[in-house]
């Protein structure tokens, strides 16, 4: 199985508000809000770890979701974040992946 | 309610300064009529004391950060501001003269991901321009500055501020904008010196051609909509506050001094001496402004324009009280609907009280 790799755009602001994450594209202004489980996965992405073990590692275990659901849901989430250029996505870590910024909380 | 809105609301209630405005100078390269700054350095705050702040704010929540000043670009350690803001995810907007921003400028901008850049321009005619700014070129050398941004991908907004001497000129200004593919946006409003001197108050356009420009299809939009008479205000405009200033929004000048809003110049804290988030959540100047409701206005909450007056406290507290009129709007509101306000018929009956003494009558024969 090809594993998938997920890291944050640097194209974007970003910020948790009542629990939620805020994230705007600075290419198009698109805003976007991410409910919590998708902002487990967008502060996971670190561009190293596998969408797979986040999912294992934050959102079964926080959310007590099946794995094989939350493996789905999660590819479908990240796919859709890459389509709006937020999200980058690729079969392999990214270099320099650990200087990505990180959101105040 | 657009998902903004609805985040805007959810700031409002858990009292999160979403959006704060820092002047990082009042230095500037320009020189312009109207402006309200005092341009000599008092003590900006230090590279590292604006880098702290920034900290600060993003701790506090803040999600839009706008840098302006004076001329943004007069700190030879913009761009170092500017990249820390960017790591810490703010989405950065930058208002600038531009005269500064040459090919190399524009270009980092864009890499560091600048939302949007709102430049002054004040006429399409070099000459009326120049002369507000009182800086030859000026125009030419903003405009050629909107061509390396847009160039780049930058959104570019010009920001036309309307005075007596180019009052006739937003339609070439709008024009220009649209050559360039850029926002246009227009202000109408001239605001008194930090220091409390009216006397730019003069350049404020008449009421005659502030009526113009709310008749302006292109300016406004629907006429019929944007001119209509006021409905009687509910419970709902009653209950309001008058806008995001000390709600959702902050001002920081860039010796630190923490304000509700750049319009609105009452000191509420000084970021050397306290963390910003203290004096957001704790500032009684601040715990003042927010407790203030439609309803605890004199003057204003007996006003037919409560509910859709653009009535701005900033301008109202230099004017005297924070609960007051401010007469710009109430002009505004007049101009817009030719429905006088409150506050300019209780003047109309003071004026009368104040009338001529003695009456003479010729007696016809």
């Amino acid at each position: 199985m090809t594993e998938t790799y997920i890291a944050r755009s640097p194209a974007i602001a970003s910020r948790m508000l009542g629990g939620e994450m805020m994230v705007m594209s600075t290419v198009d202004s698109t805003f976007f809000t991410l409910n919590p489980v998708a902002t487990v996965i967008w502060q996971a992405a670190d561009g190293n770890t596998p969408l797979s073990e986040i999912v294992a590692r934050h959102v079964c275990k926080d959310f007590e979701i099946d794995p094989e659901t939350a493996l789905r849901d999660a590819e479908h989430f990240v796919k859709e974040l890459s389509t709006h250029g937020i999200l980058l996505l690729s079969d392999r870590p990214f270099p320099n992946s650990s200087a990505a910024p990180t959101e105040a909380a | 309610m657009s998902l903004m809105q609805e985040m805007s609301q959810r700031a409002l209630d858990l009292g999160v300064p979403m959006s704060v405005h820092f002047d990082v100078t009042y230095r500037c390269n320009e020189r312009c009529v109207h402006c309200y700054l005092d341009h000599d350095d008092h003590g900006e705050l230090t590279t590292a004391e604006i880098k702290r702040v920034l900290d600060e704010l993003a701790d506090a929540g803040t999600f839009f950060l706008t840098l302006s000043g004076g001329e943004v670009l007069m700190r030879r350690d913009f761009f170092e501001l500017l990249e820390y803001a960017r790591l810490l995810l703010f989405s950065v907007r930058i208002k600038t003269n531009a005269v500064m921003i040459g090919e190399a400028e524009a270009r980092r901008m864009v890499e560091l991901g600048v939302d949007q850049v709102q430049v002054s321009i004040y006429s399409h005619r070099p000459g009326v321009h120049d002369a507000i700014t009182k800086l030859p070129g000026s125009l030419r050398r903003s405009v050629e500055a909107i061509r390396f941004l847009t160039a780049h991908g930058l959104k570019v907004v010009i920001a036309n501020v309307l005075m007596t001497s180019n009052m006739r000129d937003h339609a070439g200004v709008q024009a220009l904008a649209r050559d360039l593919g850029v926002q246009y946006t227009l202000d109408p409003t001239i605001t008194p010196k930090m220091d409390g001197d009216t006397s730019i108050l003069n350049l404020r356009i008449p009421g005659s051609e502030l009526g113009a420009v709310f008749r302006n299809q292109s300016l406004v939009g629907d006429v019929e909509q944007f001119c209509a008479p006021p409905p009687a205000p509910d419970e709902d405009a009653m209950e309001g506050y008058p806008c995001s200033a000390g709600h959702t929004l902050a001002y920081i000048s860039p010796y630190g001094d923490v304000f509700p809003c750049v319009q609105f110049p009452l000191p509420s804290g000084n970021v050397r001496r306290q963390k910003f988030i203290d004096i957001w959540r704790n500032s009684s100047e601040l715990n003042e402004v927010r407790s203030i409701r439609a309803k605890d206005l004199p003057v204003c909450s007996t006003c037919s324009h409560v509910g859709t007056c653009t009535r701005c406290p900033g301008l109202a507290y230099m004017e005297g009280s924070m609960r007051g009129p401010s007469t710009a709007d109430c002009e505004k509101s007049f101009q817009r609907t030719g429905i006088r306000s409150a506050n300019m018929l209780r003047k109309d009956r003071n004026n009368a009280a104040l009338g001529p003494l003695i009456q003479i009558q010729a007696a016809v024969a």
